[in-house]
């Protein structure tokens, strides 16, 4: 029985480890972001944001509108303080719109020392990235 | 249930859980050691719309990550498409598969829609680009695009492909979270020649 165990448990254990070595962030869902400005510091998993299962409940409008939120990952500031005080995911996650803070595993739920990020957007799947400003303007208006 | 029934059945999901997981090895090492496999770089339907615990970048060992939803259940009953997150957001949007409030606090509160099209004339041989005012208003507010993003003036703009690849004008939102720059024809939709009847 105790080798039964031995064996039964290095199978999860081999089996658990493959799953985790063949997870791939391209499987991420459109628009999913990653913020982990503090968290790691912080020693807590980075959050992840589902913009899909947000946007079947509100307008863009509602967030990045009303509740100040900047079209930029990680470009908010946000910590823990602003949102026990309304701020932000605090507007809604009080416990009377959706769910309330101390469930902290449902939105800090990212692999640890994931970068902070859109993820499957555009520049994140080129083959070659190009970077930011490495595109010179024309004039303004030439082509209108 | 007798406990040696818990066991087995224990020890069934268990096997379950190997099996499933060596597949996923063997599909992963055959796509590996075959260079001139097909689409070497797409994914294959099958592995679109990844729940959270495999989706790569949520920690399968969270608690939290078993009790999120799938993506999948949610856009089952959603008009479909063919890149981001495969569902059309604007068609689900008009036949009622969603309904979003347009405020934090109110549900019945109403968008202000602009019912008004752009057309910029583009320089290369792609079709005219058709800017919708009225399916962007449906989402957003006037001010989150004007004046930050788009100066509201006719020829005040400058757009280019690239600047759009970089995540600026269009590209703050289409590529990121609204349908990729793939879907090139729901952008440039207007024949050239039909701009030149007008």
């Amino acid at each position: 029985m105790q080798a039964a165990k031995i064996i039964l448990f290095t199978l999860l254990a081999a089996s658990a480890a493959t799953a985790v070595t063949y997870l791939n962030p391209a499987d991420a869902e459109y628009g999913d972001v990653v913020m982990n400005e503090f968290s790691d510091d912080a020693g807590m998993r980075p959050v992840v944001f589902p913009h899909w299962f947000h946007r079947i409940r509100f307008r863009c409008k509602v967030c990045h509108g009303d509740l100040g939120f900047a079209f930029k990952a990680g470009g908010n500031g946000i910590n823990m303080l602003k949102i026990i005080d309304g701020e932000y995911c605090g507007a809604c996650h009080d416990g009377n719109v959706a769910w309330s803070i101390e469930n902290c595993d449902l939105c800090h739920s990212g692999m640890p020392n994931t970068p902070t990020q859109v993820h499957n957007s555009t520049s994140q799947k080129l083959v070659a990235p190009v970077a930011p400003g490495s595109v010179t303007q024309p004039d303004a208006g030439s082509e209108d | 249930m007798t406990s040696l029934a818990k066991k087995a059945g224990f020890v069934g999901f268990i096997a379950l859980f190997v099996a499933a997981s060596m597949f996923a090895a063997m599909r992963y090492a055959e796509a590996q050691s075959n260079p001139n496999s097909f689409n070497r770089l797409l994914k294959p339907a099958s592995e679109r719309n990844a729940p959270p615990a495999t989706d790569g970048i949520h920690d399968p060992t969270s608690d939290g990550t078993a009790l999120l939803q799938t993506p999948l259940e949610a856009f089952d009953p959603l008009a479909k498409s063919n890149s981001g997150n495969y569902v059309n957001w604007n068609q689900a949007l008009d036949d009622g598969g969603i309904a979003p409030w347009y405020s934090v606090s109110n549900p019945n509160a109403a968008p202000i829609v602009l019912d008004m099209n752009i057309v910029r004339e583009v320089k290369g041989s792609m079709p005219n680009v058709v800017y919708p005012h009225k399916q962007h208003t449906e989402w957003l507010d006037c001010a989150n695009c004007h004046p930050a993003i788009f100066i509201p003036m006719k020829g005040a703009n400058q757009i280019s492909m690239a600047s759009i690849l970089l995540g600026e004008k269009c590209g703050v939102c289409h590529g990121k979270v609204a349908f990729p720059v793939s879907e090139c024809r729901r952008c440039h939709s207007q024949p050239k020649e039909a701009a030149a009847r007008q």
